[in-house]
């Protein structure tokens, strides 16, 4: 299965039932899946007439309390940032998919994690941030997908599932079990929500407080939620740091690669391990800082000039040195790209 | 004996509050029309007893203190979004009523994709557009529809042509599309004037109601603050101004769901 056909279908299975979406490279799989499979099981898809009117269709349908998503790629995302912004200080969940491309401008089609401050920074406009997660296989893209509506229902804040083009265009077994007939999904009601006031009083989905300290106490409010998911919901994955001297710490399609580069390490009898944050808002903060606390040298790789590592900097130990390796542009490290940069600072 | 069955009746109510508004002033500053607008909704929505199945689109500006008035669940959009936004709301729920209400800033510059698209979809909503020639809670600033000549606080010298185009006509453009079912322009500047305002209101839920697809009200109302003028003057101006460039009618109006 394709990745981006993963995201699709597990957007299904999660009980999304509403897609609004505009054509961009390299996600347009997720937009064809869904306009031809979301009408079988009684759902609606919408190709919008721009992104901005993508995320303001998810604006609406998540305030109208269903499961919606929408999917698109850098300069789309740009444009749906005053949406998510919105969406955050609404309340409102949804699904935004982000399936990279290289930038600035119109950029390339090329995978890239130059999108990650972006991300990790929220976006729009406000003191917010978005439930970021970075499946690293076409596994992930399914089950993360899951979980990312898991989480915004969760905390009433928007979600994005950021990947590139390496990952959406690229076919890998997966283990899904066959879709069941009757994709039903039994979701909690949002009392929150719009559809009338039958037998309620109105509810009222705003962005808006003018009076004074309305904004601080907010603002606030928003930030406990930061805290809370920080505390309850940070995921990642380490793979053989037990041992390791050398602490590689890389997420998405960069993490396999750098796992290639490990691999080569282990067999030339160097121990080298993998830490790879799941979620990158949350960052696995405590993590990084214990990992560094054993494992004195980190080596981050990433396909930028470097935003992560700025992550990781200031949640290291103090005795740990952190270095780089970055591929900007679209430029794909190879197994023994990795392996030489390991060499380098074991 | 006139005088006896006079004394003997009980007060008869003839005008009031709908039912649906809430019982508190409205902020808005005096001569404005949005008030009247408010009204004009608030019956159709008591008329035709669907205030448990209301959801409204509020517009950024004076718009936006919708939920402060009528008692139903609101959502307030993005700058020039409600259409979008109301898009979403009413694939969600098609059975239930949603409408929004915009401003000419709101909807003629910032949103004038998202309610071309909607309209064109034929979208099964209601969208109450009012449009006085200015953005009204910045302080005045010139619009889409502000008309040739009029001078704002980002056209002292008066709109030109040059440089700043022509106003925009939003019932006609919407009314070329095949999409819309009821396309009308009203004014609040009459007694006339408003009553049939109100009917064409009453048409757009009822067009909605009747799953028809996407119905237009354009109303031109007078912002007498940021005109200048007294609300005398100002509704004086939208009868000699803005008609006469903003015509009333209905321009479109469709007698049977022939969309599908």
């Amino acid at each position: 299965m394709k990745g981006n056909e993963a995201i699709a279908e597990g957007a299904m299975r999660a009980g999304c039932r509403y897609y609004f979406g505009y054509p961009i490279t390299p996600q347009n799989d997720i937009p064809e899946y869904l306009s031809r499979e979301l009408p079988k099981i009684g759902g609606t898809f919408i190709q919008a007439e721009s992104e901005i009117a993508s995320i303001n269709m998810l604006m609406g349908a998540a305030a109208g309390g269903a499961r919606a998503m929408t999917s698109s790629s850098g300069p789309g995302i740009s444009l749906m940032q005053e949406g998510i912004s919105y969406m955050a200080g609404s309340e409102l969940p949804g699904l935004v998919v982000y399936i990279s491309r290289v930038g600035p401008g119109l950029g390339g089609i090329a995978p890239t994690q130059g999108d990650y401050k972006q991300v990790t920074a929220g976006g729009g406009h406000g003191d917010y941030y978005t439930i970021s997660l970075a499946p690293a296989s076409v596994q992930e893209m399914f089950s993360l997908t899951q979980k990312a509506f898991e989480l915004a229902d969760k905390y009433r804040n928007p979600a994005v599932l950021l990947a590139d083009a390496i990952l959406g265009q690229m076919k890998e077994p997966v283990e899904i079990g066959p879709r069941p007939k009757n994709l039903k999904v039994e979701l909690p009601h949002k009392d929150w929500s719009l559809e009338g006031n039958k037998g309620r009083k109105s509810n009222l989905v705003k962005s808006l407080f003018l009076g004074d300290g309305e904004m601080e106490v907010q603002n606030w409010k928003l930030f406990e939620k930061y805290k809370k998911l920080k505390e309850e919901d940070t995921y990642f994955e380490e793979i053989g740091t037990e041992d390791a001297e050398l602490l590689i710490v890389a997420y998405g399609s960069c993490s396999r690669m750098a796992q290639s580069g490990i691999d080569l390490a282990r067999e030339a009898g160097m121990k080298v391990g993998l830490l790879r944050p799941i979620t990158i808002f949350p960052f696995p903060e405590k993590a990084v800082a214990e990992a560094s606390k054993r494992i004195n040298k980190v080596l981050v790789i990433e396909m930028n000039t470097g935003q992560m590592v700025k992550d990781v900097k200031v949640n290291v130990d103090r005795a740990a040195d952190v270095f780089l390796y970055a591929r900007p542009g679209g430029g794909l490290p190879t197994p023994d790209d990795i392996l030489e940069q390991i060499k380098k600072y074991y | 004996m006139a005088v006896e069955t006079l004394e003997k009746s009980e007060p008869k109510k003839i005008f009031g509050k709908p039912e649906c508004l809430i019982d508190v002033n409205f902020h808005f500053c005096p001569g404005c029309n949005h008030g009247n607008v408010h009204k004009m909704i608030g019956e159709a929505i008591d008329e035709f007893g669907i205030q448990d199945k209301t959801i409204g689109v509020a517009g950024v500006g004076c718009c936006v203190f919708l939920y402060n008035y009528v008692d139903i669940d609101v959502m307030e959009a993005p700058h020039g979004r409600a259409c979008a936004v109301a898009t979403g709301l009413n694939r969600v729920h098609p059975e239930k009523i949603v409408f929004t209400y915009q401003g000419d800033g709101d909807l003629a510059s910032i949103g004038l994709a998202e309610t071309v698209h909607t309209a064109n979809r034929g979208e099964n909503i209601t969208v109450i557009f009012v449009n006085n020639t200015v953005y009204g809670m910045t302080g005045g600033q010139m619009a889409p529809t502000t008309l040739l000549g009029q001078k704002t606080t980002t056209s002292p010298y008066g709109r030109e042509f040059m440089g700043d185009g022509y106003p925009i006509k939003m019932a006609e453009m919407l009314a070329t599309l095949e999409g819309p079912a009821y396309v009308a322009r009203v004014a609040c500047n009459t007694p006339k004037n408003l009553m049939a305002a109100k009917k064409a209101v009453k048409k757009a839920f009822k067009m909605q109601i009747d799953q028809m697809g996407f119905s237009f009200v354009e109303i031109l109302s007078a912002c007498p603050v940021n005109w200048g003028m007294t609300p005398g003057k100002a509704h004086k101006r939208v009868s000699e101004e803005m008609i006469p460039y903003f015509p009333l009618g209905v321009f479109k109006e469709r007698t049977h769901a022939d969309y599908m």
